[in-house]
């Protein structure tokens, strides 16, 4: 998992709590993310999954506990916490590309706004990385041109172009019709295999057997199993796990 | 008839003061409110709480009263004076209260426009590093802008007709002041009175048509 040879981590939260109002959504969350790590989060709906890959680029804030991101502590706000988000790359269940702006705009717009990068240099990079995902010929089309499958492999396509150190997947094929579905995951077993630290919350079970080092069952707030894919699916331990297998998996 | 035509020159010299008084005011309340949007969306609560304080007064103080604020209150009692000419100055302290006083309007009418923006577009741009102002003047306003093209048309109809109070600034060169000003030697003329309702629908119809049409065409489509 640290083929590059940094033994340090790159995601460690220690003690980690959250509240939605009355809601305790994380519970006392210890996780550590290795770099080159797939990480995937599993468990049943309202389980703080979301919440848990949100507040790793404070998307959320957390109400206790410490998250550090490589070696350093999660800023708070202004400056640091944009160029902290800058490096983590984020997919989001509903695409979220900016409607007003091209495919390849919205590639480009975070190498030229946050990182200064020339216009030619962030359009011919950004072509690439569009080539890549497989969308080249759609470049100069608006999101709502684009199907689910085609505009969430562009939304990666644009987490990609800001180099990121780890990207973060949150139910990237949940809103997706399901023969889309795969063609996405595709591109994210692609990721994996070239060695970007993801960390995925999906229920795409195939997924996970293909592409991730360990898996991770939520529920009710508390990671309450860490295991590798073959072992959680095969051998859950804890009756919790079991349970939300049977029903997912019985089908 | 013949009035109409008699006192045209004078009308139309006052329409055009209408005229130059609509386009300032026009950009100077699209600036100021987009810069009063942004402190209400803000995350620092003092400048939520500025904005909001500043639209609430002003917006429900009525333009008449603004108006002679500016001139009574900040020109005569304050010296706040923009020219040494009476009428330049009262001009600009009509564009002053007229601007201050629309730029609510657009405020609210944009920030309905935010309010069509999904959340993910926001959470999108702090994704990808955006600072805050960054992800407003490039991801939310320009969006917000394109949902509310229509009302602001009606709010630039309304400030555009709102100039022929000017004189409650003092300013003594707009039609509506003329037309007063010719009545007392023609009578009440009834030409006079369409002669400048056409004149204003020559400006405002088509700002209300064009505004229709962009907000069509400029809609982002999600």
């Amino acid at each position: 998992m640290t083929e590059n040879g940094d033994a340090t981590p790159l995601v460690v939260l220690e003690g980690v709590d959250k509240h939605f109002g009355s809601l305790h959504v994380l519970r006392d969350i210890n996780l550590t993310i290795s770099r080159g790590e797939v990480l995937v989060v599993i468990g049943p709906s309202g389980g703080g999954k979301s919440t848990l890959c949100r507040a790793i680029n404070r998307l959320e804030s957390i109400d206790g506990g410490t998250i550090l991101f490589d070696g350093r502590p999660l800023p708070e706000e202004g400056k640091a916490l944009a160029r902290l988000r800058s490096e983590v790359g984020m997919v989001f269940q509903s695409f979220n590309l900016f409607a007003h702006k091209t495919i390849l705009e919205n590639v480009t717009l975070g190498p030229i706004k946050v990182r200064g990068v020339a216009k030619a240099q962030a359009e011919q990079r950004g072509m690439e990385l569009l080539e890549r995902v497989g969308i080249g010929a759609q470049a100069a089309k608006y999101p709502a041109q684009l199907s689910g499958g085609q505009q969430q492999r562009v939304a990666i396509a644009r987490a990609l172009a800001m180099d990121p150190k780890m990207i973060l997947f949150d139910e990237p094929t949940s809103a997706l019709d399901p023969e889309m579905v795969q063609e996405v995951l595709d591109v994210m077993i692609g990721l994996a295999r070239d060695g970007m630290t993801m960390m995925v919350v999906t229920h795409e079970m195939g997924f996970a057997r293909r592409a991730a080092n360990r898996v991770v069952f939520m529920a009710e707030g508390q990671i309450v199993e860490e295991n590798t894919p073959d072992e959680f699916f095969t051998n859950a331990r804890t009756d919790r796990a079991k349970d939300f297998l049977s029903k997912i998996l019985t089908h | 008839m013949d009035d109409l035509i008699k006192y045209a020159p004078d009308l139309l010299a006052g329409f055009l003061k209408n005229v130059q008084l609509s386009a300032v005011c026009a950009v100077l309340s699209l600036i100021l409110g987009t810069v009063l949007v942004s402190m209400r969306v803000s995350p620092t609560p003092v400048l939520r709480a500025a904005g909001t304080a500043y639209v609430n007064i002003v917006r429900n103080t009525p333009l008449t009263l603004v108006l002679a604020f500016s001139a009574l209150g900040l020109s005569d009692t304050l010296d706040v004076t923009f020219s040494d000419d009476p009428g330049s100055n009262s001009f600009w302290l009509v564009v002053l209260g007229l601007s201050l006083y629309t730029a609510t309007f657009v405020c609210e009418a944009l920030r309905s426009g935010i309010n069509t923006v999904p959340m993910g577009q926001a959470e999108a741009a702090r994704a990808i590093g955006l600072t805050f102002l960054q992800s407003l003047t490039m991801i939310i306003l320009p969006q917000a802008f394109r949902a509310v093209i229509a009302p602001l048309g009606s709010v630039i109809i309304a400030m555009i007709k709102n100039t022929t109070v000017a004189i409650a600034a003092g300013y003594l060169a707009e039609s509506a002041f003329v037309m007063k000003d010719t009545f007392d030697d023609t009578g009440v003329s009834i030409p006079i009175f369409l002669g400048i309702v056409v004149a204003f629908m020559i400006i405002t119809l088509p700002i209300g048509f064009l505004t229709g049409w962009l907000a069509n065409r400029l809609a982002v489509a999600r």
